[in-house]
């Protein structure tokens, strides 16, 4: 099975990816990670305000049948988090790199991008 | 080590289902989606592969004697056609095994008395328990490990009635709960019950292996695997074994784990001794329903505690509720703690709000 893998994000090897949008960056699972999860059923998140560590877990996806941190992939400030995935976490199965987006942070040092995976580095390492 | 294998393990292959390892077999988890599957088996009908599952049989003149001393319940009484639950103590009293004890039809071609079914990867510990027991009790029985004889299939689900009388001539129609009757499915002599651990109306078949793509290709249905057949069963508050009992880790006594009317204290047993005290001095502790209230899922392992922070037990099953879109699990709490009482439930070191409740979590 082969897995979408946008062009425009770049990715950590723990299945993270990052959109950047000048100095904000959304922040979400793949969809090889959701296919990985299986159905997810709760998604805990950090709130507006608290302070990401690049490669420090910021939060948990729940399948029904496991439980795996999410890494952040960036450091800089929490300034959104996704509220419907409260009440619909399946949404991180139906749309990974859409309606499922987990959080958007404040980049604090924009030099860390460069650490990222882009997509065809990650598509190998899926592959 | 090399894991047993069902005999339908191309079958799964083929429909690109996730292997995992389960009591020493690879098994199925999951087929597409385990809230899929499950929602299939409430509201319509889904088959399970359970090969995995032990099968003994017991056969001659001691056979029945054997069996009704090493199990909880009484089966001496089960005439022909019928079957019951039982557990399958030590001589503390504490459960070794769950299983379905099945006396076959007549009609069955297979030499037993008896059909035993303990659970996945118990099948040589239950086949040795048999043996010695019969040795040291000088009893005249056959005991035999079929598990690899026999496929097993678990239809389940509302509909599956339906489903399963367009593929067989057995008589479904006067088959209740904990019956047994043999016919063809899909012209393979099966041995259908009426049993499951879903808390959905359905059977079990058991057949002969060879032919397990046979009957299992012609119930067609959305296959389902050990994923939604846990959430399905703790929805029910049915007990897994190894995890919400273990002889070594968490050894229980039929009384604390809820099955007390599984124990047929009129019977003789290895046990029975223990388990009668315990009947008369009652438990410290007992099996109880968690319901979670904030949002979050109960997993095995985490605390369980008073709204003071006093520690009171931890989950032995929890998942998150495909039917009730809560979290809920099972946990050992002291028998003061009531129903619809008010705890936490430790998830990753922060309390969640939950309260007691009894099971089944479904009215069923």
């Amino acid at each position: 099975m082969s897995f979408d893998v946008p062009d425009d994000l770049r990715y950590l090897d723990s299945h993270e990816w990052a959109r950047v949008d000048d100095t904000s960056v959304r922040i979400g699972i793949s969809e090889f990670a959701q296919d990985e999860l299986g159905d997810v059923v709760f998604v805990d998140l950090p709130n507006e305000g608290d302070a990401l560590t690049a490669g420090e877990d910021f939060g948990v996806v729940e399948s029904i049948k496991a439980v795996s941190d999410i890494y952040a992939p960036v450091s800089g400030t929490v300034v959104a988090a996704n509220d419907d995935l409260a009440d619909r976490p399946e949404l991180v199965n139906e749309d990974p790199y859409g309606d499922g987006w987990l959080i958007e942070v404040q980049l604090s040092d924009e030099s860390e991008l460069d650490d990222l995976l882009s997509a065809e580095e990650y598509r190998d390492q899926i592959a | 080590m090399t894991l047993r294998q069902p005999p339908l393990t191309a079958a799964h292959e083929a429909s690109g289902a996730t292997l995992t390892e389960f009591g020493g077999w690879e098994m199925p988890v999951e087929f597409d989606s385990i809230r899929a599957e499950h929602e299939a088996v409430r509201e319509s009908v889904g088959r399970f592969d359970v090969s995995h599952m032990s099968q003994l049989t017991v056969s001659g003149p001691d056979a029945r004697r054997l069996t009704n001393r090493l199990v909880t319940n009484d089966v001496a009484d089960l005439d022909p056609g019928e079957s019951n639950y039982a557990a399958v103590t030590d001589d503390r009293g504490a459960m070794l095994d769950d299983t379905v004890v099945y006396r076959p039809p007549e009609a069955w071609s297979v030499d037993a008395d008896y059909l035993v079914v303990p659970n996945a990867g118990h099948d040589d510990e239950m086949a040795d328990r048999w043996v010695d027991h019969r040795e040291s009790w000088e009893l005249d029985a056959t005991v035999e490990n079929r598990t690899e004889s026999f496929a097993m299939v678990a239809l389940q689900g509302p509909d599956a009635r339906e489903l399963l009388a367009a593929e067989t001539d057995a008589d479904l129609g006067e088959l209740g709960r904990f019956e047994t009757t043999v016919g063809d499915v899909a012209g393979v002599e099966t041995l259908v019950s009426r049993t499951g651990y879903t808390g959905e109306p359905g059977y079990e078949l058991i057949y002969p292996w060879d032919e397990a793509e046979t009957v299992w290709s012609a119930l067609d249905c959305p296959p389902c695997g050990l994923g939604a057949r846990d959430t399905l069963r703790l929805e029910m508050g049915f007990l897994l074994s190894g995890q919400d009992f273990d002889p070594e880790e968490n050894p229980r006594n039929p009384y604390e784990a809820g099955i007390g009317f599984a124990v047929d204290l009129d019977s003789e047993f290895v046990g029975r001794d223990a388990l009668e005290g315990v009947d008369v001095e009652g438990v410290d502790e007992k099996l109880r329903g968690i319901e979670l209230v904030d949002r979050g899922v109960p997993r095995a392992g985490y605390p369980v505690a008073s709204t003071d922070g006093e520690r009171l037990g931890e989950i032995t099953s929890g998942t998150m509720s495909p039917t009730l879109g809560r979290g809920i699990g099972l946990a050992y709490l002291p028998v003061g703690v009531g129903l619809d009482e008010s705890v936490r439930v430790e998830v990753r070191g922060e309390p969640k709000k939950a309260r007691t409740t009894a099971t089944p979590f479904l009215d069923r």
